[in-house]
C-alpha cells in the first residue's frame, strides 16, 4: 500500500512539473501574473472577467472575433455573471444581420442573448486586406491555442520593445520580445489610462493586459470552475472508496496466506 | 476448474443452461483459477478494458453531437466544449482517456516483456495482444484527426503521405485513402467512420485475447507453471477482482487529476487552432504515445525504408516468442535478460524523447543510435541471451520459497498440468 501511494504521488508530481515544463516551453522567461484560475482551486475574479470584457470590447473587438461565444454566456454562472438584464443590454447594442424575411429580404435587428458574437468582419480576407495581409485570430480559444497559455498572451500584449539594432522591421510589423518569431504585425494596443474602468480601477498597462487575458481564459475554457469543483468532489470519492476497497481487499487476501 | 460438473442450481437455469452454457461461462469466470502471486503489474488487463469500455461509452455520446464535416467538425467540438451539458467533461476523459489507455497498454506490454509471459504456451494471446495494440494507434490516430485543428490536419496529412512511398502505386493509393487528391472532406468522414468501427474491432479481438488466456491460465512473476492449482492458485472472484478494482481506482485517481485540473497538456496548443491547408504548423509531432515509432520513421533518411523501419518495429514484437530462446520466462530468474530489459526500456523513451524533437544535428544522431540498438535487442542480443545466459535456479513452485525447480518446470510439462487443471 505505501508503495503504491509513493508510486502514484511520483506520477502525480510527474503530472504537475511535466505541466510547468510544458507551459515554460516557449522559453522560461514568460511574464507572469497571479491569476485566480491557476491551481486545483482556482476560480475567476468576476470584476476582473467584467473588466476585461470592457478592454475586448473596446480594444480588441475591432480586429478579433469571439465567434463561439454567445452574448448569454455574459451572464452565465462561472463567467463574468453580468446580470441578465446588463447581457441583454451589451446583446442590444450590437447590430446583427439576419432574414431572410418574409419578402425574402436581410435586415438587421439588435443582437439578443442567444446569439453569437457580432464578428468584426463578414469573412477571412475582409480581415486580412484591413490589417495589412494578416489575419487577426479569433480569440474565443486562443489561450489554448498557444504554448505558454493566459502568461504567453499576458506577455506579448507587454512585450513591445524597441528592436535590437541588427533587426530590421518592414512597414506594419512590430517588433515583440515574447512572439514566436518576435514579429507582429499587431501594434501596440495598451496603454495606462486607455479605457476608463467603470469600477473605479486604475487602468495600468499590466491591468488591463491581466483582465483581458482573464477574460480570454474563460472564453476558452468556460466551465473551469466547474471543472475544479467537480474534480475535487470525484478525487476525494475515489479517495474514499479506495481506502474502503483497500481494507475490503485486505479482508479477503487475510484468507490465505499470501499478501497483496 | 469445476466448469465441466457445474449445473444451475434452478430449474429454468439448467433448461436455459444447456441451451446457451452462458451459466457456464459465468462460472468459469468466477471461479478461474488465478496465480497467487501475481503483482500489481497484472492488474493492468482489468484496467485496459476499463478504457476500452469508457472510450467506447464517452465516444458514443460524442458522435451524437459531432458533426463530420470539414467546415463543421471544428465548430462542433466547441459546441461540446460549451452548449452540450457536461460536454467538456465527455470530450476531457474521452482524450484524455487515450493517453490513459497508451500508459496502461505500454505497461501492459512492457510487464508481459519482463515476465516472459509471450513464451510458450501463450504466443497467440501475445500475437492478439499486437493486433489490438495496432489497432489501437490506428483508432487513436484517427480520433486525433476528428477534431480537424492545425495537428489533426498536419498529421493526417504527413501520416498518409506515408504510403506514397509505396514503390509504383504509393501516389494512387494515398489519393485512394484521401478521397482525392489532399486530405479534405472526404478523409474526415471516412476517418470518422473508421475512427467509430474501430473500437469494436478491438472489443471483439478482447474477447479472443482472454478467451487465448484463459486456456493456459495467467503467467505468474516466478513465471513456472502452476504445479497444484488447489495451493498455487484462488478463484478469480472474489480475490483478482478486488485487487484489479483497488489497482483501478488507484488508476482512475491519475486519470482524473489528467481530466480536471491539466485536460490540455497532452495534447498540443495547435489543435485548437482549425485546420487550415495553407499554413504549415512550424513542428508536426504526434501525440506523445506515438513518438517512439515516429523518431525510427525519422531516422532512416530514405522515405520506404524509414515506413519499413517503422512497420518493423510493431511486427518484430509479433516474432518475439520466437526471438527470445530462453527457456527460463521470468525476469526475476535471468541475470542478463534483467539488464538488457532495462536497456531496451531506457531505449524506448530515448526514442520518445527524441521523436518530439526536430530531426536534426544531435538528435538526429541519437534517434538513429537508438533505433538500431532496438532492432539489435530483438534480432541478435535476445536470440543470443538465451543460448548463453546462465539463469538463477527456479523455484519448486510459485506458493514455496523453496529453490531447486528446473527450467522443465517452467516449460514444457503444460499439458500434464493443464490436464491436472481440468
Amino acid at each position: 500500500m505505501q508503495r503504491i501511494f509513493k508510486i502514484l504521488f511520483f506520477l502525480l508530481i510527474l503530472n504537475t512539473n511535466f505541466a510547468n515544463s510544458i507551459s515554460a516551453e516557449n522559453t522560461s522567461k514568460l511574464l507572469t501574473t497571479d491569476w485566480s484560475f491557476k491551481g486545483p482551486f482556482g476560480k475567476f475574479d468576476r470584476a476582473s472577467l467584467q473588466r476585461g470584457y470592457q478592454v475586448y470590447n473596446e480594444v480588441c473587438a475591432s480586429c478579433h472575433s469571439l465567434k463561439y461565444v454567445s452574448y448569454r454566456n455574459l451572464s452565465e454562472k462561472g463567467g463574468p455573471e453580468f446580470s441578465v438584464k446588463e447581457a441583454k443590454a451589451i446583446a442590444a447594442s450590437f447590430e446583427i444581420t439576419d432574414g431572410p424575411n418574409q419578402d425574402g429580404e436581410m435586415f438587421t435587428r439588435p443582437a439578443k442573448l442567444s446569439d453569437k458574437f457580432v464578428m468584426p468582419y463578414s469573412n477571412e480576407e475582409e480581415a486580412k486586406s484591413a490589417n495589412g495581409g494578416a489575419y487577426p485570430p479569433d480569440m474565443s480559444v486562443l489561450v489554448k491555442a498557444r504554448a505558454g497559455g493566459a502568461d504567453y498572451i499576458y506577455s506579448v500584449l507587454l512585450g513591445y520593445v524597441d528592436p535590437p539594432e541588427n533587426i530590421k522591421l518592414d512597414d506594419g510589423v512590430y517588433y515583440n520580445k515574447y512572439m514566436y518569431g518576435n514579429k507582429i504585425k499587431m501594434p501596440k494596443q495598451l496603454s495606462d489610462g486607455l479605457v476608463e474602468y467603470s469600477d473605479g480601477t486604475n487602468a495600468t498597462e499590466e491591468q488591463m493586459a491581466k483582465d483581458v487575458v482573464s477574460f480570454l481564459m474563460w472564453t476558452a475554457e468556460p466551465h473551469l470552475e466547474q471543472r475544479h469543483k467537480t474534480g475535487f468532489r470525484a478525487i476525494v470519492y475515489l479517495i474514499i472508496l479506495t481506502v474502503l476497497v483497500y481494507y475490503s481487499m485486505k479482508k479477503i487476501w487475510s484468507r490465505v496466506e499470501t499478501n497483496v | 476448474m469445476s466448469d465441466h460438473n457445474y449445473t444451475p442450481s434452478s430449474k429454468f437455469g439448467k433448461w436455459f443452461n444447456d441451451r446457451l452454457p452462458l451459466l457456464t461461462l459465468a462460472n468459469h469466470l468466477t471461479d478461474y483459477p488465478t496465480p497467487k502471486n501475481l503483482n500489481y503489474w497484472w492488474t493492468f488487463g482489468g484496467i485496459l478494458t476499463f478504457c476500452l469500455i469508457t472510450q467506447i461509452i464517452t465516444g458514443l455520446v460524442l458522435a451524437m453531437h459531432y458533426i463530420a464535416h470539414a467546415d463543421l467538425a471544428f465548430s462542433s467540438v466547441e459546441h461540446i466544449m460549451r452548449d452540450v451539458n457536461y460536454g467538456w467533461l465527455i470530450r476531457y476523459i474521452h482524450a484524455n482517456g487515450a493517453s490513459m489507455f497508451f500508459l496502461a497498454v505500454y505497461i501492459h506490454i512492457f510487464r508481459s516483456l519482463f515476465y516472459g509471459s509471450y513464451k510458450a504456451p501463450r504466443e497467440i494471446i501475445w500475437i492478439l495482444g499486437i493486433m489490438i495494440y495496432l489497432l489501437m494507434m490506428a483508432a487513436a490516430f484517427m480520433g486525433y484527426v476528428l477534431p480537424w485543428g492545425q495537428m489533426s490536419f498536419w498529421g493526417a496529412t504527413v501520416i498518409t503521405n506515408l504510403f506514397s512511398a509505396i514503390p509504383l502505386v504509393g501516389e494512387s493509393i494515398t489519393t485512394w485513402l484521401w478521397g482525392g487528391y489532399s486530405v479534405d472532406n472526404p478523409t474526415l468522414t471516412r476517418f470518422f467512420t473508421l475512427h467509430y468501427l474501430i473500437p469494436f474491432l478491438i472489443l471483439g479481438l478482447v474477447v479472443l485475447h482472454i478467451w487465448a488466456l484463459h486456456v493456459p491460465g495467467n503467467n505468474n512473476p516466478v513465471g513456472i507453471d502452476i504445479q497444484k492449482p488447489s495451493k498455487d492458485t484462488v478463484p478469480f472472484h472474489p480475490y483478482i477482482v478486488i485487487k484489479d478494482l483497488f489497482a483501478l481506482l488507484l488508476f482512475m485517481i491519475v486519470f482524473a487529476f489528467f481530466v480536471f485540473y491539466s485536460p490540455n497538456i497532452l495534447g498540443h496548443a495547435d489543435n485548437y487552432i482549425e485546420a487550415n491547408p495553407l499554413v504549415t504548423p512550424a513542428h508536426i509531432v504526434p501525440e506523445w504515445y506515438l513518438l517512439p515509432f515516429y523518431a525510427i520513421l525519422r531516422s532512416i533518411p530514405d522515405k520506404l525504408l524509414g515506413v519499413v523501419a517503422m512497420l518493423s518495429a510493431i511486427f518484430i514484437l509479433a516474432a518475439l516468442p520466437w526471438l527470445d530462446t530462453s527457456k527460463v520466462r521470468s525476469a526475476v530468474f535471468r541475470p542478463l535478460y534483467k539488464q538488457f530489459y532495462w536497456i531496451l526500456v531506457i531505449d524506448v523513451l530515448i526514442l520518445g524523447y527524441v521523436g518530439a524533437m526536430p530531426a536534426e544535428g544531435l538528435y538526429l544522431l541519437i534517434a538513429r543510435v537508438a533505433t538500431a540498438y532496438y532492432f539489435l535487442h530483438f534480432l541478435l542480443i535476445l536470440p543470443i541471451l538465451g543460448k548463453i545466459e546462465k539463469t538463477t535456479p527456479l523455484p519448486l513452485s510459485i506458493t514455496s520459497p523453496v529453490l531447486g525447480g528446473s527450467t522443465d518446470l517452467a516449460m514444457a510439462k503444460n499439458t500434464d498440468v493443464r490436464k491436472e487443471k481440468l
